[in-house]
């Protein structure tokens, strides 16, 4: 129970570069965040389209930008890869809607470290220009993917974009690893010191358990990425061999001795499995807290929830050795990963079997966050489902570094956690903003989106089967592969399709900033504790009032209680727990 | 709403599920003695996974139109949860996973934990950026030595892989750009690679193994169909990644030892 930690009240500010630059209020430090990954997600977004179009028609001549080479396609696929993993699926649900939202949740005035939370914004941010940077300098953009896998990334020689741009590609992945540390400190801190009187660890919404959790997984992770990061950057510039062998480059002898390309790998996915969890555990703490308040039921299964949200979150750090079957790795540890990866499973089926028990016997309010939240249901299982043949290596021997893959993680780490993220814009925007997002446009973007992401990723599944090798600037090389080329024109044309349809949601965004309906303190009837205090929440979050819990999260119609929903802080005398 | 969210879900069920069971796009015809093991399993999984994809998509669809709030006065049912049927699930959802391991476990142990047998075909395939090279040993049964500083990869075969031709056990090694392989024979198979990491993939085996620098791999195989057959680069290693591309001739024993001949005679 929280015991005697207190913020260190800081009065509101009231120059402008203080209020909404170098500010220290979680809330504009949470909408920094959100409104970065919102950049980065339309930077990203339109490399995917670019990629999309150089695959169906390789020679096409772009306005501004000219031909596509293979190459440059590379580029292309390695800071999609980068800027959507690290600066849009971590910043937007934990930076962003973790920061404003944890300390109102739990009834905080702010986060436990604000100046560390400034500065973990700030340094995100001077992370995702260098990032960008790299697109700018002599050579380009690095090519060696997002996992960077050396001795590829390891040596400037072995491709165009591996000079600076690799550098400034490793730098950028540091920065944010410090970032996310201080990020993560603050999160856990404050998730055990600073919630209100009566919120005890089986009150907190799902949502504060998985942005807890996510913090501990960032903690544990991104400190390995961080040092891996800069033994990368020691065997590029200083000579050192932690990750290169004896090779020969372009029959040139490199003065490297000894390395193992395989030590990167081991590094890199003990990040960067706990990394996908990270991307998804947020997504999955919104969804049930949507699921359950829009079916106006309590959660199915609350502490079961609780468990398997702490259970994903320690098999995360247990089975990185799925990424590397095909390595050269001991083919016996083979055995170990594949069966803690596919023990992951049962933790997963208790959340959807949950989530589908919620909706049992509910009365569903279908609004936007709820149809999100609905549609990261079903994303959740169509990506989940393809997780259990490539967590048997066996399966892995045809499958790995396949599209099979790619369809795998784009539905479950990719569009299922932006579903969590558009779910918890559509729901949050009220509290945030003061106004409403328009219903009619919110359900155009969600019907356009659901049915396109499918269209994109789904078939890639088919393509993987059929031997469809990933990370192919063309397929016109390999004659059995060239005759996959209809199915991804069609997938090319969804592509388009559902990238034009993020436009409704841009539009509608910014238009109901301004001009949306206004909206009451609690428009969704929701129990939290963000929708007991003013919209948008004052400086210290509660106008100079501490609340104090009596309740759980999600008690909806409640037997003997007169209104469907009781609040967190309302009166013990409430029968409910 | 809600009938048009049952609507899309199940179409999109329908449609997905369709393509898996129809094998529109499936698995190449599998010609190495692994393939039907591998495919079965492949298959095994695909239906359990399969039938959980459609009762969960069927569910979800069905409850969100079921349990639509229609503003009548109908109750919702207040309760946290049911122990009973969450053990339940839970646990066979754990058997099913588990359970899907240990069969696939023993085929990956005889791919893997096994040595290939004492009489199999040595070869070695090396992977640069971006061709493959592939050597016999000749008659002697040795692959030759090699340097890292002989390496020249722009002379192609020998040069490219660095061989030490003042080697005794290199004089007779035969280095070739296509991989001959005989039918039915156990192939014995050392990838290495001189630069970046590459992958040796070939769908039709049901074989991937990843060369990579700094190591010799062994694995090894069976092809059972005489025929030829794709190699595809399955690891990013640069910007001709997507050309890296190499074909397998599996032809009949004699005509095997006559293609070998004729490169030993071509070296003379």
């Amino acid at each position: 129970m929280a015991t005697t930690a207190h913020v260190h009240a800081h009065a509101a500010p009231q120059g402008f570069i203080r209020k909404y630059i170098f500010s220290l209020d979680h809330k504009v430090i949470g909408l920094q965040y959100y409104f970065l990954a919102l950049t980065a997600v339309f930077v990203g977004m339109f490399l995917s389209l670019l990629m999309r179009i150089h695959l169906i028609w390789p020679t096409a001549q772009l306005p501004l930008i000219g031909e596509i080479k293979p190459e440059t396609y590379l580029s292309l696929l390695t800071m999609h890869g980068t800027i959507m993993v690290f600066f849009v699926l971590t910043t937007a649900p934990q930076g962003g809607f973790g920061n404003y939202f944890l300390p109102i949740q739990i009834g905080a005035p702010d986060m436990a470290f604000p100046v560390l939370n400034m500065l973990s914004f700030w340094t995100t941010f001077v992370a995702f220009l260098v990032l960008i940077a790299a697109f700018f300098v002599a050579g380009g953009a690095p090519l060696h993917g997002w996992t960077g896998y050396a001795p590829l990334s390891a040596l400037s020689n072995s491709g165009p974009g591996e000079q600076l741009g690799a550098d400034l590609w490793i730098t950028s992945i540091a920065l944010f690893c410090v970032a996310s540390l201080m990020g993560a400190l603050n999160f856990i801190t404050t998730t055990l010191d600073l919630r209100a009187k009566g919120m005890t660890l089986m009150r907190l919404p799902l949502t504060v358990w998985a942005w807890f959790i996510t913090a501990i997984l960032g903690l544990l992770a991104f400190g390995v990425l961080l040092s891996a990061g800069i033994l990368l950057l020691l065997d590029r510039n200083l000579g050192t061999s932690f990750y290169v062998p004896l090779v020969v480059v372009n029959g040139q002898l490199m003065g490297h001795k000894g390395g193992s390309p395989l030590l990167w790998q081991h590094l890199f996915w003990f990040f960067g499995h706990p990394e996908v969890y990270i991307a998804i555990l947020p997504g999955m703490g919104v969804a049930s807290q949507l699921l359950s308040t829009f079916s106006r039921k309590p959660i199915f299964g609350y502490r079961a929830m609780v468990y398997a949200i702490v259970a994903i979150g320690l098999l995360g750090f247990m089975v990185w050795g799925h990424h590397m079957f095909m390595s050269g790795m001991s083919p016996y540890s083979a055995f170990a990963f594949s069966l803690m990866t596919m023990s992951i499973g049962v933790p997963s089926a208790i959340k959807t079997f949950n989530w589908l028990g919620t909706l049992w016997g509910a009365k569903i309010r279908l609004h936007s966050p709820m149809l999100f939240a609905i549609g990261f249901v079903s994303l959740f299982v169509s990506g989940g489902l393809s997780g259990p043949f490539l967590a048997q290596p066996v399966l892995d021997i045809p499958l790995h570094d396949t599209y099979f893959v790619v369809g795998h993680f784009h539905l479950i780490m990719g569009v299922a956690a932006i579903f969590g993220i558009f779910g918890a814009t559509y729901y949050w925007f009220p509290k945030m903003f003061g106004r409403m997002m328009d219903e009619n446009l919110a359900r155009i973007h969600f019907v356009i989106t659901l049915v396109g992401t499918y269209a994109i990723f789904m078939p890639m599944h088919y393509l993987g089967m059929a031997g469809q090798t990933r990370r192919y600037s063309q397929f016109t090389e390999v004659a059995y592969q060239t005759k996959l080329l209809p199915l991804q024109t069609f997938m090319s044309y969804a592509a388009f399709i559902t990238i034009g349809a993020q436009l409704i949601f841009l539009f509608n965004l910014f238009w109901s900033m301004w001009k949306g309906a206004k909206a009451s303190d609690n428009p969704w009837e929701a129990t939290t504790l963000e929708w007991t205090t003013a919209t948008p929440p004052p400086h210290d979050n509660f106008g100079g009032l501490t609340p104090v819990v009596n309740h759980g999260p999600y008690e909806y119609n409640v037997p003997g209680v007169s209104k469907d929903y009781v609040m967190q802080t309302d009166p013990a005398s409430a029968p409910a727990h | 709403m809600g009938l048009a969210l049952l609507a899309i879900i199940w179409i999109i069920t329908f449609i997905s599920t369709y393509f898996f069971a129809a094998k529109t796009w499936w698995l190449p015809k599998g010609v190495a003695a692994a393939a039907p093991a591998i495919d079965n399993q492949f298959a095994f999984t695909y239906v359990a996974m399969g039938i959980v994809f459609v009762l969960a998509q069927g569910a979800l669809g069905f409850l969100v139109w079921r349990y639509r709030d229609r503003g009548d006065l109908r109750k919702v049912s207040y309760s946290h949860g049911n122990t009973k049927l969450e053990v339940l699930w839970t646990a066979l959802t754990a058997m099913l996973f588990i359970g899907l391991n240990l069969m696939g476990s023993p085929i990956w142990a005889a791919e893997r934990f096994e040595p290939a047998k004492p009489d199999a075909l040595p070869v070695e395939v090396t992977g640069m950026q971006f061709a493959w090279y592939f050597r016999y040993t000749g008659n002697d049964g040795k692959f030759g030595a090699t340097k890292p500083e002989l390496i020249d990869p722009s002379s192609g075969n020998e040069a490219a892989i660095g061989l030490n031709t003042n080697d005794p056990a290199a004089k007779d090694d035969v280095i070739s750009g296509t991989m001959y392989l005989p039918v039915n024979r156990e192939v014995d198979l050392q990838l290495r690679a001189i630069d970046v990491i590459h992958s040796f993939f070939v769908p039709a085996f049901r074989f991937k193994q990843d060369a990579v620098p700094g190591l010799r791999i062994h694995m090894h195989f069976t092809p059972t169909e005489i025929g030829d057959y794709e190699i595809a680069c399955a690891e990013l290693c640069g910007m001709g990644h997507y050309k890296m591309h190499g074909m397998v001739k599996v032809v009949s024993q004699a005509d095997f030892e006559k293609w070998l001949a004729d490169r030993e005679a071509a070296k003379q």
